[in-house]
């Protein structure tokens, strides 16, 4: 064991705590990643964690949760990128970037009063790359709540969802109405992408949320499926990213450890070439 | 405001702002939002890069922006925002990674991020410039094939026109005029001033070459009002790009739904 995972990890509590919050974070986000990938929201998900960004900058200088302030800015930003772009679908690209345009402005000057007003310093780091070895296990409760109410939420909507995604005359005729359904799912996308911006990072969390989603779909057929691969593949990208950043403390010598998103983004590029090789080799061999 | 120290600000805001004024309204046109969100987070990771390994930052800019430009032209046919949203991610972590290898300082990370006013230096202005240049020439001859598919892929295609290298080339352009901003305006900023002004610049104009002349126009008076804000705050540069965009553009909103509640009485 001694020459894959560095002394103390089993033993040191704030690892502890990142993995558990880690499991949870990513349990959520692939679930939500799912519906995500299939109604083609990529971009609207991007933008909401830039949005979240901006929340976590402002909570960051207020001195609050950081958490409360993803979520109150990712519901506020879900909201507006609805209301801006729901009259003319064709536009939608752009009232969303004018959105979060907007928003890393505002991520701009709150980073910047915090470094002015305070001796603290890498607050730009912890608020856009996240660093899930710093977050207080007194969070862990909030988090679960959330992800528990989250998922929820998500069951409840998710078959009038995609059928209006997938038909959307079929599900008018359902009497499901889509407007509700897209503000339902930006609430619920809003809640996904603050908890990850816990862990990876605001402007990182769009791994977590498309990187396992899109590598299952390639390889499982059904929604249902699908989900189940994209939340393993989710939860395995970030424990065995917080086991790379913990290590990398002890493989140079001056000791300067690899940021733990930039490992979790590492494992999920991995899951995402490999699911596209097996699905290419599969369809090569059928 | 118009110190000697600040004579490079001006020009290199200008600079920029035309060239994404001009390239932005095909970003609008062509509905390549994401993507030309994407490719100054390329950039970032370049600048990184160039800071770890002591090179020129305005070559590591160029080089990785347009890399990643190429990567999302060559993946991205199929599945579109999915392969830019991980192209986007990747260069973003690799930023993060190569900053904390070179062990940066939270200013110089802030200033990739978020702009600099000052972030351009006097020799650099020279190669902005040829960079320039060379993006209007190409921007010149390219004008009317974009046009074209940009309204209809098929038509294009059916007329001879090489869709998918006219597609990269494009994108290249992007790249281009990205690795110009991002030192300026921040790779987090640079997008809002592609699309913000242009997009305003279409709402209120009916031609295309109307509209591009409008989206210069517009965008250099959002760069200049921002150079001139930021330097009268000391606030970042990053913030008045983004708040001018998105007021221009929520204004241009407001006039065109007024001009079309005033003509259908």
């Amino acid at each position: 064991m001694r020459w894959l995972v560095e002394p103390g990890f089993f033993t040191n509590p704030v690892v502890g705590t990142a993995l558990v919050l880690g499991a949870v974070v990513a349990v959520v986000s692939a679930a939500v990643g799912v519906v995500v990938v299939v109604r083609g929201q990529s971009f609207a998900g991007h933008a909401l964690t830039d949005v979240a960004m901006a929340g976590g900058a402002g909570a960051s200088l207020l001195g609050a949760s950081p958490l409360l302030g993803f979520l109150l800015a990712g519901v506020v930003g879900g909201g507006s990128i609805e209301a801006a772009g729901a009259e003319r679908v064709r536009d939608r690209d752009v009232a969303t970037g004018v959105v979060l345009g907007a928003a890393a402005g505002l991520t701009a000057l709150f980073l910047y009063f915090v470094s002015s007003s305070t001796s603290a310093t890498g607050s730009t780091q912890s608020v856009l790359f996240g660093s899930v070895f710093t977050v207080s296990p007194s969070v862990v409760p909030l988090g679960v709540a959330v992800a528990a109410a989250t998922l929820v939420a998500l069951l409840v909507v998710r078959r009038p969802l995609l059928l209006s995604s997938l038909s959307p005359e079929l599900a008018a005729a359902r009497g499901v109405r889509p407007r509700a359904m897209g503000l339902v799912f930006v609430l619920v996308l809003a809640a996904s992408v603050a908890l990850s911006a816990l862990v990876i990072g605001a402007i990182l969390s769009t791994a977590l949320l498309v990187g396992p989603a899109s590598a299952a779909l390639r390889v499982s057929r059904g929604l249902v499926g699908a989900t189940l691969g994209a939340i393993a593949a989710g939860v395995a990208a970030v424990e065995l990213g917080i086991l790379a950043s913990y290590d990398s403390f002890y493989w140079s010598a001056a000791h300067r450890s690899v940021p733990v998103s930039a490992c979790v983004v590492a494992v999920v590029l991995v899951e995402v070439a490999t699911s596209a090789a097996w699905a290419r080799w599969g369809r090569g061999r059928g | 405001m118009f110190a000697p120290f600040m004579a490079n600000a001006w020009l290199a805001g200008t600079l920029v702002a035309m060239v994404s004024g001009a390239v932005g309204l095909f970003v609008v046109l062509r509905h390549r939002a994401f993507a030309a969100h994407a490719i100054p987070n390329g950039a970032f990771a370049g600048a990184a890069g160039a800071t770890l390994v002591g090179a020129s930052s305005l070559l590591g800019l160029v080089v990785f922006a347009v890399a990643s430009a190429l990567g999302v032209a060559a993946l991205g046919r199929r599945r579109n925002d999915v392969v830019t949203a991980l192209a986007l991610v990747t260069m973003l972590a690799l930023g993060a990674a190569l900053l904390a290898a070179s062990g940066a300082y939270e200013p110089t990370i802030d200033a990739l991020l978020f702009g600099e006013l000052l972030g351009v230096a006097r020799g650099e202005v020279v190669a902005l410039a040829l960079l320039v240049v060379g993006a209007g020439v190409a921007l010149a001859l390219l004008f009317r094939p974009l046009l074209y598919s940009s309204l209809s892929e098929e038509v294009a295609a059916a007329r001879g026109v090489a869709v998918r290298a006219l597609d990269a080339t494009f994108l290249v352009l992007v790249a281009v005029s990205a690795a110009l901003a991002v030192p300026v305006v921040g790779a987090l900023l640079t997008f809002a001033l592609t699309v913000g002004p242009p997009a305003a610049a279409r709402m209120l104009t009916r031609g295309p070459a109307r509209a591009l002349a409008l989206a210069v126009v517009l965008s250099l008076a959002c760069v200049w009002a921002a150079i001139a804000s930021a330097f009268w705050s000391g606030w970042p540069i990053g913030f008045f790009v983004g708040a001018y965009a998105a007021a221009e553009y929520v204004a241009a909103r407001a006039a065109t739904s007024w001009g079309e509640s005033r003509a259908r009485p």
